[in-house]
């Protein structure tokens, strides 16, 4: 299979175990969404696809592939390898995740530099910040990321993660932070770069509505493991496990709730639940 | 995935931002607006500025030579001939201060150089790399920090031998420790900074992490340690050199001409110490001045 596939992955902080067995495909051009409570072990999952796992914990059963090539598996960590070239990941707080005291082009710079390129690196990050939607790019290289809003270290992280042409995108709820009318943008832009290079791309989020909206299919976890996956429409149009009722359930809810008073605030009522 | 470039997605982000433009003739202005902002900046600036420089123009044209002894001049009082008066063995005090305010400067300098260099080097490494390695590193400075500094830098003079390259490697050692745990504990918290985070998951090596991502957002508050430390390092030179077993005499060390100076303060030849003593005071309380304001600064900035 071409893309990425975690099989009954186990992994423990020392002797308790945070993810149990969990069983995940993204293939190259699917757009997955992976919702679930806070401290479910999303994240934890993405990390561990990346070998970027917390102090103290480790991977204890289970394997990971990326092209059918085990990269996590016991005793086995062939992330360094992957990181960037293979997978890539984008995070949460853009802002946060860039460092401060670098512009932002030079940043960009350095994941072209370790992909192998040389000499002129610099037309690429202009083009680069030319595909995530800014106008003006050639000033955006000279910015640190203070003076960038939200949403723009947001494009400036899909940049990054994008630079060095992954098989697949890991984006840990890249719009949580932003406020709604960037978010769309954000997601707008996540699903046309899938569309464009045709890598496979994982969506986390605690927001249903989200990837409902936007993935193509849907796993929910549920205490450290996947509880039920499958096509968007169907696990949300016959939900076989409590937990995935009770967010379809909370779901319409809101939905109703938004008709009866004004279509606009049905996004608010999402926003307000995450 | 070259054709990204010729996606036409719409930039609803892409505002340009206003920079702050200078013009040339209010360049100067915000300087003046900090250093009526912060006045131990102005205060310890100025002061450094002028010691630094009688200490420059002491070294290159000392008014007589720090070191020619002259049995017809001995220990005459300040005069207009010896501004600072004459020593035990008619040697013009003022000359010897400002040669020997080079020195201290230099040393502390050295000094506080070395240890930024080398505590921050191992606090990095250690603070990154964290388990055994770790703990191996701290309880060694464990161990190094419970000798108070002076008397370690002191027990390790004695044992090396009196000169001044071995002073240096003496307070450099007893400094090294406070650099270490400052540098350290400042990674521990960038460590954990989603950036760190973020190069490594686009793939950045561990040592270009450290490097570039780690070091550069946690050497900020060893720095400002390190301009303290200049004025430490100052007293503890001029301390153990007063005691004996740093720089030796005839050296116009600003801490020898002080013992040089101390057996006849009580029969009423006061100005052999007390010049170097003032000198002494003037260069630490310049840097000390600077450090408070580079503290400042990086506490503003924190809040």
């Amino acid at each position: 299979m071409e893309g990425l596939a975690v099989h009954g992955l186990h992994v423990a902080f020392g002797d308790r175990e945070v993810l149990r067995g969990v069983e995940l495909t993204v293939e190259m051009g699917s757009f997955v969404g992976l919702v679930g409570e806070s401290g479910s072990g999303k994240s934890l999952t993405a990390l561990t696809t990346l070998g970027l796992l917390p102090r103290g914990a480790r991977v204890v059963g289970g394997s990971i592939f990326l092209d059918d090539e085990e990269i996590v598996g016991p005793g086995r960590d062939g992330t360094a390898d992957v990181r960037g070239s293979g997978i890539a990941m984008i995070f949460q707080s853009p802002l946060a995740a860039l460092n401060p005291l670098m512009r932002v082009g030079r940043q960009l710079e350095r994941v072209l530099r370790r992909k192998g390129r040389t000499g002129k690196v610099e037309q690429r990050c202009i083009e680069l910040f030319g595909a995530v939607g800014f106008q003006d790019p050639e000033q955006v290289v000279r910015l640190y990321p203070h003076e960038l809003s939200g949403g723009m270290c947001q494009r400036v992280m899909i940049a990054m993660g994008i630079a060095s042409e992954p098989r697949v995108l890991l984006a840990d709820e890249p719009t949580s932070s932003l406020d709604v009318t960037v978010q769309a943008d954000i997601l707008d832009l996540l699903e046309e770069l899938k569309a464009r290079t045709g890598m496979g791309m994982l969506l986390i989020s605690h927001d249903l509505s989200v990837v409902a909206e936007r993935c193509s299919s849907i796993s929910v976890m549920w205490q450290g493991s996947v509880v039920e996956s499958g096509p968007t429409s169907d696990v949300l149009g016959s939900p076989r496990h409590p937990f995935t009722r009770q967010l379809v359930r909370d779901l319409s809810d809101e939905s109703l709730a938004a008709q009866a008073t004004h279509s606009d605030v049905t996004i608010v009522l999402n926003e307000a639940s995450s | 995935m070259t054709a990204l470039t010729g996606l036409g997605i719409d930039a609803t982000q892409g505002g340009k931002p206003a920079r702050p433009t200078a013009s040339k003739a209010g360049r100067m202005a915000p300087v003046l607006h900090e250093l009526r902002q912060h006045p131990n900046l102005a205060v310890g600036g100025t002061l450094l500025i002028v010691v630094t420089a009688i200490a420059i123009v002491g070294h290159i044209a000392p008014p007589h030579n720090p070191l020619a002894i002259n049995p017809n001049d001995m220990t005459l009082a300040p005069s207009a001939a010896h501004w600072f008066g004459t020593d035990e063995y008619g040697r013009d005090v003022l000359s010897r201060v400002v040669y020997g305010l080079g020195i201290d400067l230099l040393i502390g300098a050295i000094v506080a150089g070395l240890a930024l260099m080398i505590g921050s080097a191992f606090g990095l490494v250690t603070g990154y790399i964290g388990g055994w390695f770790d703990d191996i590193v701290m309880r060694v400075v464990d161990i190094v920090m419970s000798f108070p500094s002076f008397l370690l830098a002191l027990t390790i003079c004695v044992v090396l031998g009196n000169n001044a390259r071995n002073v240096v490697i003496a307070v450099t050692i007893a400094y090294v420790p406070y650099m270490l745990r400052l540098t350290r504990s400042s990674v521990l918290t960038a460590r954990s900074a989603d950036y760190v985070l973020g190069a490594r998951a686009v793939g950045a090596s561990r040592g270009r992490v450290m490097a570039l991502h780690v070091l550069p957002n946690a050497v900020g508050p060893t720095l400002v340690q390190a301009t303290l430390m200049v004025g430490w390092a100052i007293f503890d030179v001029s301390g153990l050199s007063f005691l004996g077993v740093g720089i030796q005499p005839p050296s116009p060390e600003l801490g020898v001409q002080v013992a040089d100076g101390a057996s006849y303060i009580t029969s009423g030849q006061w100005w052999d110490s007390v010049f170097p003593g003032i000198a002494i005071v003037l260069t630490v309380l310049a840097v000390n001045f600077l450090g408070d304001y580079a503290d400042e600064k990086l506490r503003g900035q924190r809040a």
